[in-house]
C-alpha cells in the first residue's frame, strides 16, 4: 500500500514541478511549487524521515515560498507581466535545453543503475531524537558554519534592502 | 517502528534526478529571475531528496542532517537573491536578467 503512495506522490511531484517551471503567472507557479514540496514531504514520511518531512513543510512550503510570494506581490506583477512572459517564452526556445536535459538524464540514469542493484529502502523510522544527537555531536562544526552562513545572509539581505529604502526616501 | 515499504533505492534516485533536471530545464528556458530562483529551489530539493533517500537506506540520520544543511543554504540564498530581485526591479524596472549585463565588458 505505502509503495503505491510513494509512486502517486512521485507522479504528483513531477507533474507539478513541470507545471511550476512552465507557468507564465508567477503566483500560479509558486502555488504549484508548494504542491511539489508537499509531495516531497509525503515521500520523506514514507522513507522514514519524519523530521525532514516536517522541516520541508514548515520551512520550504511555509517560509521560503511565502517569501517569494511577498516579493511577487510587492513588485505588483499583473496582466502585463503575463503578456511579457509569453513574449519571452518563445516556442522553439525550449528545444536545446530539453535535449541537454535528456542527455543528462541518460548519463546520470546510467550511473544510478550502476550503483547497487538490489538496495531496498525498508522505511525504518529515524526519529528526531537520533537526528539531534548526531547533529550536535558529529556535525557540530557544520551547525556553527551554517549559523555563520545565515548571519552573512542576514547582513547581505539587510544591506540590499536598506539601499532600496534609502533610494525610495530620496525620490 | 517501520512503515514497512520496500522501495528500490534507484527509484527514489530517479525521482530526484528527474526533479533536478526539471529544475535545470527551468533555469535554462526562463528569462524572468523569479522563475529562475524557483527552479533553483526545485534543484536543491532534489538534492535533499537524494540525501534523505541514501540516509534512509541504511537507517542513519546523516541523510536528514545533510538535508537540514541544504535547507539552511536555501534559506540564506533566497534571502540574498530576493533582495537582489528587488534591486533589479528598482533599477532596471524589469525582471529580465539579460538587462543586467554591465559586467559583460
Amino acid at each position: 500500500m505505502s509503495v503505491w503512495l510513494f509512486y502517486i506522490a512521485a507522479g504528483v511531484a513531477i507533474t507539478t514541478a513541470i507545471l511550476a517551471v512552465t507557468r507564465k503567472n508567477a503566483s500560479h507557479a509558486l502555488i504549484y511549487l508548494v504542491v511539489t514540496l508537499l509531495s516531497i514531504a509525503v515521500i520523506f514520511f514514507l522513507l522514514g524521515a519524519p523530521f525532514a518531512a516536517a522541516l520541508e513543510i514548515v520551512i520550504y512550503a511555509g517560509a521560503i515560498v511565502v517569501l517569494f510570494l511577498f516579493v511577487v506581490m510587492m513588485l505588483n506583477l499583473g496582466r502585463s507581466s503575463v503578456a511579457r512572459e509569453s513574449q519571452w517564452l518563445r516556442p522553439g526556445m525550449w528545444v536545446l535545453p530539453a535535449i541537454l536535459s535528456g542527455v543528462l538524464f541518460v548519463v546520470f540514469g546510467f550511473e544510478v543503475l550502476q550503483v547497487e542493484n538490489s538496495a531496498k529502502i525498508e522505511g525504518q523510522v529515524v526519529p528526531p531524537k537520533e537526528v539531534g544527537k548526531v547533529l550536535f555531536h558529529e556535525y557540530l562544526l557544520g551547525v556553527e558554519l551554517a549559523g555563520v552562513l545565515l548571519l552573512a545572509a542576514l547582513v547581505g539581505a539587510f544591506h540590499l534592502g536598506r539601499r532600496y529604502l534609502e533610494e525610495r526616501r530620496e525620490t | 517502528m517501520t512503515t514497512a515499504i520496500n522501495i528500490p533505492l534507484e527509484h527514489v534516485f530517479f525521482l530526484a534526478l528527474i526533479l533536478f533536471l526539471i529544475g535545470a530545464f527551468g533555469v535554462l528556458i526562463r528569462r524572468n529571475i523569479i522563475f529562475m530562483l524557483l527552479s533553483l529551489e526545485l534543484m536543491m530539493n532534489a538534492c535533499g531528496l537524494a540525501f534523505v533517500a541514501a540516509g534512509a537506506r541504511w537507517a542513519e540520520p546523516d541523510g536528514q542532517i545533510m538535508f537540514m544543511f541544504i535547507l539552511a543554504l536555501a534559506a540564506a540564498e533566497v534571502a540574498v537573491a530576493l533582495g537582489l530581485v528587488v534591486q533589479l526591479a528598482r533599477r532596471f524596472e524589469t525582471l529580465d536578467i539579460d538587462r543586467a549585463e554591465e559586467l559583460n565588458g
